[in-house]
């Protein structure tokens, strides 16, 4: 028998296999189309807005800019895989709830995910750092404030 | 930590962080069909013929929607009917929709529209608002006669008196551009017909009555035949009201038409190109001021670019007509506001609703006439600012409420340090870069006023095991309307708010209530609440009143109990179930209509607003000496909010506004060339990011109104209302230049 090769691709943790067709795709048309994953959003659909951030690898990705076929063999992180299998928050979601970071939640998904992806990289952040790294995420409802108090409260659950 | 994590509690949270919330186009339907708009490149001119033809032949394509397949009645408005949902007889601007094309997938419809041809004869265009009042102007409607939507004036006094008394005259021109409201979710709609024959709607839109009024007229049906289902929406700051009530209508015929479900949803070009905006002013004021530092007298015209449709215009220029001269008194008052139709895109509702360009002129004015008059910018503010009993210039008396304009600006003043900073600022000299410092204040009628019907239902269901139903007519947009209603409900029954589940209410479940905007929604939808909860006391008092050896009326709701002024109480649960059991429902409806307003239209003269809100906002700022650059350093904001139910949810409100005020101040504008918008996307149109914004500082004034049954005002547009003009005034005091157009940042 021979090895089973390695999954196409692997989506919060499942491997799954891709045809060629669906490596033609848009991944954010892939993810919300073929995949039923709706949490990425579309806001603009040229790398503007960061509503459909998703993380490749753990790194920031827009998917409204991506091909299935740019992140073969990566690992894929959306929204809806954030929380635990039990379904008990990851410590960065429960954040933004306590802050009042959520108002329409048409952002939330890309905002939670580069924050995620920042704070892993840097637990302990200034305000400024913070503000810098969803500088590339856009919100029309909050102001950023309390998306920012949410990124800092919850950066010691980073702390190895 | 529970009491933050109570502040903050929102009952949609959960699902928007973990992208479980379904939005409109998360949403999918067995069979469902796509749709997509088509649009010609015209921007006026008469329609010969849309030809599908090869579009239809194109792969995957159902059908092809035009005008002649509509049922019902193609126009539409919410004040004048001249609003076509699918082109007729004219394309008025660039965004009118001639077609839409229904399709198996997305990408069909999207390839077949372009074979769609739309053939139409130019026709003479105007752009220019004050252009189109001349006379043998081209007329974007003909059947109205000019192209003067509406004109409001507003007459007190004897204004020639007023400037004779003067001993200094300050006149200036202001002008404000078409600004996006920008939501992050593009409009969107999700229709199909159910198997009892009602038309099912579903989409991106703040407000589910008129879009259900649209939809009805559309197709020619009853209201009690269309229903609309409240659905997650990624914002609307007044945007969201006739373009996505539009696109329901056309989804909801197309769904009509196959029958199959269809979902129609939008790219960002296509929002911005078809969506109304918020409207350019100019505003040319001239104001007299005495030997005494008061205000004797203001003449102002100002006209309002309306775009190619009405839309609430009128009610828009209303309130910049109450409120042209900002939060002072003054004697003497001649004014005129007109809204006037071309053929740029139209404008209509955006938080604020005329508030904000009036404030960026009058805010800028009285600090010009502060300085001619000797006197600082502060000491000019006090002696004119409205105080408890002054009479507004439209003769209403400011009672019944606390006037709280200067509680407002003195904390604004202490907390900013106002007055110590000013003395640091530049002027336009030194070597570093300009630093300054600014403010602006307002006073705001809450709610529609004397131009809306204004009304609010809520229906309060208690069940036999004690949890709580509740419905309102008031629609989620995002801001945490229905966190604040099940807040203010838990407390008028005294149980804990776990109990209390909110259905998401369809348009065929509570009575009209009007419309999401205006900041109307915790006021008027809180208000309901109360009453609701008011009569359901009374029905589960009275089944237990006697028991506990008391009268209906001084039964306390406490603490999950029921318990009279002697001390003995019942659990609510035990009340619920007794109701029940003698075959009575602690159910109700409750209605909350608006205090009485009045408003003479020739004069311009009543009592416009049944309350008011009273807000300041300061800014400090750098501008780069040689780039001009602007840089916010720190922002303040004080307002009255009449009572915090939700804190978290109220300072996502004041920061919120503060930066999209922030952006109305430094760069916002939609870019437009020969009634073609060339701002169609966020590469294009900039709204602010984080890194524009400074930290702010929300400083939260309670006055219980006492005509809010819940004590509760409104914040949502009160906060965006100030930071442009504050921005301009600290822009000056750093630079020692005056900007009499926005955005301020402009590069010029
Ligand atoms: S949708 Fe991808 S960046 Fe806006
Ligand atoms: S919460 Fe609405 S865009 Fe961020």
């Amino acid at each position: 028998m021979k090895p089973a090769a390695p999954p196409a691709l692997v989506v919060n943790g499942r491997g799954m296999r891709v045809s060629a067709a669906d490596k033609r795709k848009n991944l954010l048309t892939f993810l919300r189309e073929d995949l039923d994953l709706t949490g990425a959003k579309r806001g603009c659909g040229i790398g503007q807005c960061g509503a459909c951030t998703v993380l490749a690898d753990n790194r920031p990705l827009r998917s409204c800019h991506a091909l299935v076929a740019d992140v073969l063999g990566r690992s894929l992180t959306t929204i809806e895989g954030l929380a635990a299998p039990d379904g008990s928050l990851h410590p960065l979601q429960q954040a933004f709830i306590d802050h009042g970071a959520i108002q329409c939640g048409f952002c939330t998904p890309g905002m939670v995910l580069t924050a995620h992806a920042f704070l892993l990289k840097h637990p302990a952040p200034t305000r400024e750092e913070a503000r810098k790294a969803i500088g590339s995420n856009l919100c029309r409802c909050t102001g950023y404030q309390q998306i920012i108090d949410a990124i800092l409260a919850a950066a010691p659950h980073y702390k190895k | 930590m529970d009491d933050l994590k109570d502040k903050a509690w929102r009952n949609d949270a959960a699902a928007k962080v973990t992208g479980r919330a379904r939005y409109t186009d998360d949403l999918k339907l067995p069979g469902m069909l796509h749709a997509v708009p088509v649009y010609s490149e015209f921007v006026h001119a008469r329609l010969i013929e849309v030809d599908s033809a090869a579009a239809a032949k194109s792969p995957g394509v159902v059908r092809i929607i035009t005008a002649r397949d509509v049922p019902g009645v193609n126009r539409c408005g919410q004040i004048l009917k001249d609003l076509h949902v699918l082109a007729d007889d004219k394309i008025r601007y660039n965004g009118d929709v001639a077609a839409v094309v229904v399709a198996e997938t997305r990408a069909q419809a999207v390839a077949a529209a372009r074979r769609v041809r739309v053939l139409a004869a130019p026709w003479p265009e105007v752009l220019d608002p004050e252009q189109a009042l001349l006379p043998g102007a081209p007329l974007v409607h003909e059947e109205h006669g000019s192209n003067l939507i509406h004109r409001h004036v507003i007459r007190r006094g004897d204004i020639d008196r007023g400037f004779a008394e003067s001993a200094h005259i300050i006149e200036q021109e202001f002008r404000t551009p078409f600004v996006e409201h920008a939501y992050l979710e593009p409009e969107a709609a999700l229709c199909r017909v159910r198997g009892d024959g009602i038309v099912e709607v579903r989409g991106s839109m703040q407000h589910p009555y008129s879009t259900r009024r649209f939809v009805s007229e559309f197709l020619g049906l009853p209201l009690a035949r269309v229903e609309v289902v409240g659905t997650p929406m990624g914002g609307g700051f007044g945007g969201k009201d006739d373009t996505a009530a539009l696109v329901c209508a056309r989804t909801a015929l197309a769904a009509l038409l196959t029958g199959r479900p269809v979902k129609m949803t939008y790219d960002r070009e296509w929002s911005m190109r078809e969506s109304y905006k918020r409207h350019p002013y100019l505003m040319r004021y001239r104001m007299g001021v005495g030997a005494d530092g008061l205000i004797k007298a203001v003449y102002v015209r100002m006209v309002a670019d309306g775009g190619a449709y009405c839309s609430v215009s009128p009610w828009v220029t209303w309130r910049s007509t109450v409120q042209c001269c900002g939060p002072y008194v003054v004697p003497n008052v001649d004014g005129e506001v007109s809204s006037v139709y071309t053929n740029n895109v139209f404008t209509g509702a955006m938080r604020g609703f005329g508030s904000p360009q009036v404030n960026f002129a009058i805010e800028q004015l009285v600090e010009m006439a502060a300085e001619k008059a000797g006197l600082s910018g502060v000491e000019f503010r006090r002696r004119n600012m409205v105080r408890q009993g002054s009479t507004t210039i439209t003769g209403q008396v400011l009672e019944g409420h606390v006037v709280s304009l200067s509680q407002v600006f003195d904390r604004v003043l202490a907390e900013s340090g106002y007055e110590e900073k000013l003395k640091r600022a530049s002027r336009g000299r030194g070597e570093d870069d300009y630093y300054g410092i600014g403010l602006a204040l307002s006073y705001r009628g809450v709610s529609l006023g004397a131009e809306g019907t204004d009304f609010c239902a809520a229906v309060v269901s208690v069940q036999y095991d004690g949890s709580v139903l509740l419905e309102t007519g008031v629609h989620e947009n995002g801001q945490g309307a229905e966190s604040a209603m099940i807040l203010i409900l838990a407390e008028e029954l005294g149980v804990e708010r776990g109990r209390i589940v909110y259905r998401r209410s369809s348009t065929s479940s509570v009575p009209d209530s009007a419309t999401t905007v205006a900041s109307r929604g915790t006021i008027m939808g809180g208000g309901a609440v109360s009453r609701a909860a008011a009569a359901v006391r009374l029905q589960m008092a009275g089944a237990i009143a006697a028991e506990l050896g008391c009268a209906p009326e001084e039964v306390r709701f406490a603490g999950g109990r029921l318990t009279a002024p002697n001390g003995k109480s019942v659990d609510f649960t035990e009340a619920a179930r007794r109701l029940y059991r003698d075959q009575k429902y602690p159910y109700a409806l409750g209605v909350f209509p608006a205090p009485h307003v009045t408003w003479d239209e020739h004069t311009g003269q009543g009592k416009a607003y049944f309350t008011w809100v009273y807000g300041c906002q300061a800014v400090e700022l750098t501008v780069g000496r040689r780039t001009g650059r602007i840089k916010l350093l720190n922002a303040w904001a004080a307002h009255d909010v009449g009572r915090a139910v939700n804190s978290a949810a109220l300072l996502g409100q004041f920061y919120g506004g503060m930066a999209m005020g922030a952006g109305y101040g430094l760069f916002e504008e939609l870019a437009m060339k020969d009634g073609h918008l060339t701002s169609l996307n966020y590469d294009t149109y900039r709204i602010p990011r984080a890194t524009d914004m400074p930290e702010m500082t929300a400083i939260i004034l309670e006055n219980r109104d006492p005509l809010s049954p819940s004590g509760a005002k409104s914040i949502g547009e009160p906060a965006n209302e100030l930071m442009a003009p504050a921005i301009a005034n600290a822009y000056f005091h750093a630079t020692g230049q005056r900007r009499f157009e926005l955005p301020v940042g402009r590069v010029r």
